[in-house]
């Protein structure tokens, strides 16, 4: 029983640092032996894009116990404001990478206040109005941005909501529904993977300490927490702008991955939101672990099924449903026990003979 | 929503975790497993979106790099050597779009014909730039689409369909009133939009109206079109895709609004709308680099053979493919290109064949290129009269 004493909680944060480090010592090793493929390599970084992704919604899901279905927008508000940054800034650095750090930080911060914004009205109500807010700014953002013209001449900055006419000197930075091109291609594997060992770190540390089993009161018995004097909103805004800063720091990777950026419903719009959504929930829901595995395979598996053509997407929605089924239903559930009995049975009969 | 510890996670990580190392397991047996490319043919990597909202641009580009490359084939190849072609849907997406080129590369791809689409073209052309890979893009119009010396372009740039579009209205007299509408969240058509005022406006031609929509509200244009009325436009420049202009004409119908319509290139297959009355599409303009009722022998082949191969009419992004993989082959020859040469060196030899050659081909004749990829070619107006494309220039 001795052994056993190691808290659940120390479990759990063993079991996920485990699977990203296995995970990172796979990578590397196939990195150095040169067995990878350009696709899967190319892939790498948005792996590490969107597992953050997953983990930080699962805290606003799984922890808060809110839905949230805005947060591609947040991840969208991250993107372009760091690529701003980088665009705007160029080489003055003489560093990539600590212009690098700097954008990281701008996104996750930018990200963090406009979670704060949205918050600081929702929150304080009771029901799924945050569900319906997110939604509406995840839509709001995409089209302001598709809407925005940013540009630089000798003469500072203009920021219009139509096409603008610069100095000849001048340079479009945000042009309108074209985007951002240009930015620096920062975003490697290891900053990707060390940005989701932090948000790992951030989240689970969160859920693990007095602020934490704070959310969670509130998530379970919202009179109870009440009444035993923890502050609702406090810990509501806190958890959900967290959750906000980090989909910002996956913008940021996402958008220092490509060197174009544009607001699309493909990559910011709620489609996107309710992909990170679906890794939630097939990882299970307050399931840190579970979710940055889902987004992993999600994201994999309609690349890795390149080779079947036409039935791509059909055989990938196929095998969601799947998964999703042998995850959660009530039925495999059971069969999945029954299963799991029958082989310790069979253990204890070996163990006995 | 609540936590839920029990025996059952733990299963469900282990089936996921599982499924997740055999996912990277394939992953790199991918590499070690495809046939590498053993200097025999020549590989034409293509990508374009075969699914979602754009397919039918990125299907068309497949069929007419295909047939093409098919044409190449049964001639006995370029320089002698066979060609192979492999097509990667994007969704039109910038991410997706990498992953597609990395999946060519893995295939052992010598030179791309694409993307299809633009903001997926610049963030392919980063890369390919990188790899230094030859990429000549049927159909993406954007301005940065080619922006390194690697990359050419079969098609007009948005900047200089715009201007091509208002020097044509402004030395024809068309109208001296324009009104525009165009969709604020597309490159395309918000590229050529801005392109056309700024010269509009040089030739002394008044924007009398310039309204927006998006792509996530592009059935009602009453608003718009009574806008453009109300400040009496006489003409409506229309950069956008012909599934709304089909809509546009049908509702300026309705409010008793007949301007002139002049278009971009995305006009091409207004005729085919199902539903339309095509009466409505009478006297409309637009610009386009094909038209399948060119009298041209090249043309009618093409036609025929694609109406025959893939069923319906064949689009200027059709004609694109088809010209770019036969300036893949003017080039290769005129370069002296073999099938031992790495990408690399490919490369480096069709750059500089590239500003050698001039090409005629479907999208236009003795069409040449600068070191900045843009093709120079003249650009083609054609009226929808009786119920039939006629060209006029």
């Amino acid at each position: 029983m001795k052994t056993k004493k190691i808290s659940k909680f120390a479990q759990t944060n063993l079991i996920t640092y485990g699977i990203a480090a296995a995970a990172f010592i796979v990578v590397e090793i196939m990195l150095l032996t040169g067995s990878m493929s350009s696709l899967m390599e190319g892939l790498l970084v948005p792996l590490c894009t969107y597992a953050i992704l997953a983990v930080s919604l699962n805290l606003t899901v799984g922890i808060l116990g809110e839905l949230s279905l805005g947060h591609a927008g947040f991840m969208c508000v991250g993107a372009f404001s760091s690529a701003f940054f980088s665009v705007c800034v160029g080489d003055a650095f003489g560093s990539d990478l600590f212009r690098f750090v700097i954008a990281i930080l701008i996104g996750a911060v930018t990200a963090g206040i406009f979670g704060l914004i949205i918050g600081i009205p929702v929150l304080r109500l009771r029901g799924d109005y945050l569900a319906i807010v997110t939604l509406a700014f995840g839509e709001i953002i995409k089209n302001v941005i598709n809407a925005l013209y940013v540009g630089r001449d000798s003469k500072g900055f203009h920021i219009s909501l139509s096409p603008l006419t610069l100095e000849p000197d001048g340079k479009m930075i945000i042009n309108g529904a074209q985007g951002l091109s240009g930015t620096p291609n920062d975003s490697t594997f290891i900053i990707g993977f060390i940005l989701l060992l932090m948000t790992l770190f951030i989240v689970l540390n969160l859920i693990h300490s007095r602020t934490g089993r704070a959310v969670m009161a509130i998530r379970d018995n919202r009179i109870a927490a009440e009444s035993v004097g923890v502050n609702i909103t406090k810990y509501k805004l806190l958890a959900f702008s967290v959750s906000a800063a980090l989909a910002g720091i996956a913008g940021v990777l996402y958008a220092h991955n490509l060197s174009t950026l544009t607001a699309l419903p493909r990559n910011f719009g709620y489609n996107m939101s309710i992909t990170i959504l679906v890794f939630v929930v097939l990882g299970g829901i307050g399931n840190i672990w579970g979710s940055m595995i889902a987004a992993v395979i999600l994201t994999l598996l309609p690349e890795m099924l390149r080779g079947l053509n036409d039935y791509r997407m059909l055989i990938y929605a196929i095998v969601l449903i799947v998964l999703m089924l042998f995850n959660w239903s009530p039925g495999a559930r059971t069969f999945r026990a029954r299963l799991k009995e029958k082989v310790g049975r069979h253990k204890q009969t070996e163990e006995v003979k | 929503m609540h936590l839920r510890r029990n025996k059952d996670e733990k299963t469900i990580g282990l089936v996921l975790a599982g499924a997740m190392v055999l996912s990277l397991a394939a992953c790199g047996q991918g590499n070690g497993g495809s046939a590498q490319d053993d200097g025999t043919t020549f590989r034409i990597g293509g990508i374009g979106p075969l699914t979602g909202n754009n397919a039918i641009y990125g299907n068309a580009v497949m069929n007419g790099a295909q047939m093409a490359v098919d044409e190449i084939n049964a001639d006995g190849g370029i320089n002698g050597v066979q060609l192979e072609f492999d097509f990667q849907d994007d969704e039109s997406d910038a991410e997706r779009a990498v992953n597609a080129y990395n999946q060519l590369k893995d295939w052992g791809m010598d030179m791309l014909v694409g993307t299809t689409t633009s903001s997926p073209c610049e963030a392919v052309v980063a890369r390919s730039n990188e790899d230094n890979m030859f990429q000549i893009t049927p159909s993406a119009t954007s301005v940065n689409s080619i922006q390194y010396e690697n990359a050419f372009r079969m098609c007009f740039s948005d900047p200089s369909q715009g201007t091509a579009s208002a020097d044509y209205i402004a030395e024809n007299g068309l109208a001296s009133k324009i009104g525009i509408i165009y969709d604020s969240s597309d490159t395309y058509s918000s590229g050529i939009a801005s392109a056309f005022e700024s010269e509009a406006q040089a030739k002394g031609l008044e924007i009398v109206s310039k309204e927006a929509f998006t792509g996530e509200s592009n059935t009602d244009f009453s608003v718009q079109l009574q806008k453009a009325k109300d400040a009496g436009a006489e003409l409506l420049f229309l950069p956008i895709y012909y599934t709304q202009t089909a809509l546009i004409l049908a509702q300026a119908d309705t409010i008793g609004f007949e301007p002139l319509i002049f278009g971009s290139d995305g006009f091409d297959g207004i005729l085919d709308v199902d539903n339309f009355d095509k009466s409505l599409a009478e006297g409309v303009m637009f610009l386009t680099p094909f038209s399948t009722n060119s009298t041209d022998e090249l043309t009618q082949n093409f036609v025929q053979k694609y109406e025959e191969q893939f069923g319906g009419t064949p689009n200027q992004f059709a004609a694109d493919a088809y010209d770019s993989v036969y300036v893949i082959k003017q080039a290769a020859e005129q370069a002296g290109l073999t099938a031992d040469m790495s990408a690399s060196e490919m490369c480096d030899a069709l750059k500089t064949a590239m500003t050698e050659i001039s090409f005629t081909g479907l999208t236009g004749k003795d069409i040449q290129w600068g070191a900045d990829g843009e093709p120079q070619k003249a650009p083609i107006v054609v009226q929808v009269e009786n119920g039939e494309y006629q060209i006029l220039q």
